[in-house]
């Protein structure tokens, strides 16, 4: 354990009963969960190195359960940490012992498909691939499509700014969220956006997307919805080194041909790959696999134009889909590379993003970083946005080797920051990246941000510990409460 | 103490020192780009940031630019070309419909949140804006976001500046997305259509993959621009044609886009207001406007309706927003409800604890301009 949580407030831990009898008050019988045996459910997101049971857990199905639960908390003033589907890899979820856990898996209601105006209103629950799934016979798709997608849920996604493979063209949650419902901490209901594209005032969904549980609960989501391509096809193409691969990159990317996704892989993660999925991916240093979309025709056309920049740089191979069969097995290792790693020992999935410029000397240094710690990384990521997933991988049961593994981590997203990039481009800071705040935005940047938190949460009940360095946190409300206070 | 002279400012620290002394002494600032685009509407000493000017950064391979605020956009513009890109969003010149002089600037673009007709497909300047370096009401040099496509490290402040019209800070460096220029377009034109098949034209051609890029109804014809590589355009033009045949579209290679984007039709002859909806209500809410006695056109696929003329728009829609004021009274930008407008204020006062920045312009309540 190298990253610490605050010690839980003694007073509210002391008033678990009344805490509890109050919610369950207001909620159904089967909406508050104090049995330890059950909150030990919620201990730990997918960030597993880090674990603590809450002291209750909600699990309201309406904004007005919600509103009834936030209401009672902020009376008794307890923490509360939101939870979607408990699928963050950057502890986003992670409980304190003091604190109410807010699941919305039950907020799980499609409430309007709106296709004349290209929207669906739903409850914030749902899952992400459902949205998709519930849209496919009628033509449309959601675009965000986080490799968690089976599991995690648009409240999730719209706290974290939830990217995915097809974000390149796409966007990410951001780009697609055009309305919310969202609880303050007070249990106060507003209204951000709506159908109409664009805020009234400044954009505060705007500001609450990615906000990670800081300023308040979405309970219901509009989201843009798009017509689904006519077709995709994808492309492998192999590189006997990284750099040329980076080229290629670039050299599509300034083409104009604009491919929905370039993902990468590097030589570790395709001897992973090779040996646990057999995906018949060429024996080299470095793949990409770049999607297009249309008609056949168009996409027939941006792969020839894709091949003359690929052929110019000499690669190992060029191997296009030729059919549904081709594409799934282009898809296969790139899909199962995370299960693939998995079998090889623990890992740390990292999230920076840098300039797609800097791919090749951020990949050159991240391999002397390797030697440097003595632990192996493997690298999967995002190459057309420069979003990299590195993959350390350690031995859980060798004491000390975590703590290797995050000084590794940190090392690498603190070069994705000097090479001009950020330390996270789609899990979020969490408790995970918390720390390093401090090596992306000097401390004035940090200020404002937490005033912005001040204005929506002036009590510092949501989603305690994370996102804030704490330090930086605690030394802002020592300065600020008081001030709260004396209004 | 120094007295501050001369506020158009050359670098970022000078902004700063502007500021903080404008802040101790409660002394409010009108902050101008090219002073195209807001009317005078707010009190303060103009801050011109036109020396504030020049592009740091611009990566083709990366689709990415980093400039000034005070950068003119049509040499943004110019230099994206001559690398075959563009910003996708399409931002707007105002200057013939406010009767203003002056150059855009890349600041006055930002702070506006301007787009133009291919919104419904690339979306507005906030969805293209990777990072801010800007200057708040006490004088801190703050930065959010970076120079990246996918960054979610900390509370998303980009989105708020863009479009705030200065009221939170002043920008002195903004890095945005650049996307492929289309090599050419191509349009479908619908003469003599009324707003209710106009948006049947458009729901139906924006429920395709085509990549409508462009779904606008102006002077009782309704246009559809596909753009894309060469073998794109003509296959989506087919099918578009083939779709909407009942509807008699024409192909014309000189459609009006850059008038239809600057709203030109509408230049003088009253107040103009702007009204975002949800495009299926545009029909009914255009009867209702014109029944007031003044014109509509749309934009967005109905999602954007302009309306120039005499009365109280925001009787039928809360949201309007006058744009040219010419006689009308009252607020320009639409009342907020309670709960938003305490949030918006206290965001404001974090931002500019003086209130020295543009003070009254997007104020919550009916004393704003």
């Amino acid at each position: 354990m190298t990253i610490a949580m605050p010690a839980p407030d003694a007073q509210v831990i002391a008033q678990r009963p009344q805490i509890v009898a109050a919610l369950r008050a207001v909620l159904p019988a089967d909406a508050v969960i104090d049995d330890p045996h059950e909150t030990r459910a919620y201990e730990c997101d997918a960030l597993t190195a880090y674990r603590c049971p809450p002291l209750a857990v909600v699990l309201p199905r309406t904004t007005a359960e919600v509103a009834a639960a936030m209401r009672v908390s902020h009376g008794l003033g307890v923490p509360v940490v939101p939870r979607g589907a408990g699928t963050s890899l950057a502890g986003g979820a992670l409980p304190t012992a003091d604190c109410v856990i807010l699941g919305t898996m039950r907020l799980n209601a499609f409430l309007d498909i709106d296709l004349a105006n290209r929207y669906v209103r739903v409850q914030s629950g749902v899952t992400n691939l459902s949205v998709s799934a519930e849209l496919e016979p009628l033509g449309f798709f959601y675009a965000p499509d986080p490799s968690s997608q089976l599991a995690c849920t648009i409240a999730g996604n719209i706290a974290m700014n939830s990217g995915g493979a097809h974000c390149l063209k796409y966007g990410v949650t951001t780009n697609n969220l055009l309305g919310a419902t969202v609880v303050l901490t007070t249990g106060e209901i507003i209204e951000l956006g709506g159908p109409e594209p664009g805020p009234a005032g400044l954009d505060l969904l705007g500001v609450l997307c990615g906000s990670e549980g800081q300023l308040g609960v979405v309970t219901e989501a509009t989201l843009r919805i798009l017509p689904r391509p006519e077709g995709a096809r994808p492309v492998l193409i192999g590189f006997d080194s990284p750099e040329v691969a980076g080229e290629c990159v670039a050299n599509i990317i300034r083409s104009g041909v604009l491919p929905v996704a370039i993902e990468y892989m590097d030589e570790p993660c395709l001897r992973a790959v090779e040996s646990f999925a057999k995906a018949g991916y060429p024996d080299c240093p470095a793949v990409l696999i770049v999607e297009v979309e249309g008609s056949k025709a168009e996409i027939d056309d941006q792969i020839a134009r894709i091949r003359a920049i690929a052929d110019a740089l000499n690669p190992v191979e060029f191997r296009e889909s030729r059919n549904a069969d081709e594409s799934l097995a282009i898809w296969k290792g790139r899909k199962s590379a995370f299960g693939a790693m998995g079998r090889l020992g623990d890992y740390i999935c990292l999230d920076g993003t840098v300039p797609v410029g800097q791919l090749p000397h951020t990949l050159r240094r991240i391999g002397e970083l390797s030697r440097q710690h003595g632990l192996e990384v493997a690298n999967v990521f995002h190459a057309g946005d420069g979003n990299m997933h590195p993959l350390i991988l350690f031995d859980a049961n060798t004491p000390g080797d975590l703590a290797r593994a995050e000084a590794f981590g940190a090392d690498i997203l603190r070069l994705c920051v000097e090479v001009g990039g950020c330390l996270t481009g789609e899990h979020g800071v969490g408790v995970e990246k918390r720390d390093l705040m401090g090596d992306q935005y000097d401390p004035d940047d940090l200020a404002i941000q937490m005033q912005v938190k001040d204005v929506f949460d002036p009590g510092w009940l949501l989603n305690p510990a994370k996102v804030f360095p704490l330090e930086a946190s605690a030394a802002h409300r020592a300065h600020t409460a008081p001030l709260a206070a004396a209004e | 103490m120094t007295v501050v002279t001369d506020l158009a400012p050359a670098t970022e620290t000078e902004v700063a020192a502007i500021l903080s002394e404008c802040h101790a002494r409660r002394r409010p600032v009108r902050i101008l780009g090219g002073g195209t685009r807001v009317e005078n509407r707010t009190l303060g000493e103009p801050l011109s940031l036109s020396r504030l000017s020049g592009v740091v950064t611009y990566s083709p391979g990366e689709m990415t630019l980093i400039a000034r605020p005070g950068t003119p956009l049509p040499q943004i513009l110019a230099m994206l070309a001559a690398e075959n890109q563009t910003l996708a969003f399409e931002p707007p010149d105002m200057r013939a419909i406010l009767g203003r002089s002056g150059t855009p600037t890349l600041g006055g673009m930002v702070a506006a949140n301007a787009g133009g007709p291919r919104r419904i497909l690339a979306g507005a300047c906030r969805d293209h804006l990777l990072g801010v370096r800007f200057v708040d009401g006490q004088g801190r040099i703050l930065k959010n976001g970076g120079r990246v496509m996918k960054n979610v490290t900390g509370l998303d402040l980009s989105k708020l500046l863009a479009g705030s019209h200065g009221t939170l800070g002043v920008l002195t460096e903004v890095a945005l997305k650049t996307l492929p220029l289309s090599p050419a377009r191509t349009t479908l034109a619908f003469p003599g259509v009324d707003d209710t098949t106009a948006l049947r034209i458009f729901t139906a051609a924006l429920s395709t993959p085509y990549d409508v890029s462009g779904a606008a109804h102006v002077g009782g014809t309704a246009y559809l621009r596909i753009e894309g590589l060469d073998g794109q355009r003509a296959y989506r033009r087919d099918r578009l044609l083939a779709l909407l045949a009942e509807y008699r579209p024409e192909v014309v290679d000189d459609a009006p886009w850059d008038a239809i984007r600057d709203v030109t039709h509408f230049v003088g002859g009253g107040p103009l207001w702007r009204i975002l909806c949800r495009p299926t209500d545009a029909p009914g809410l255009c009867a209702g406007l014109r029944a007031m006695g003044g014109d509509c056109s749309l934009d967005w696929g109905g999602g954007l309706i302009w309306y120039r003329g005499p009365g109280h728009p925001r009787a039928l829609a809360p949201h309007a927003t006058l744009i040219r004021r010419a006689d009308a009274v009252g607020p320009a930008f639409p009342p907020l409800p309670g709960a938003v407008a305490r949030i918006q204020d206290g965001l404001r006062r974090s931002f500019d604890p003086a209130g020295i920045l543009n003070p009254g312009l997007m104020a919550s309540d009916a004393t704003g301009a």
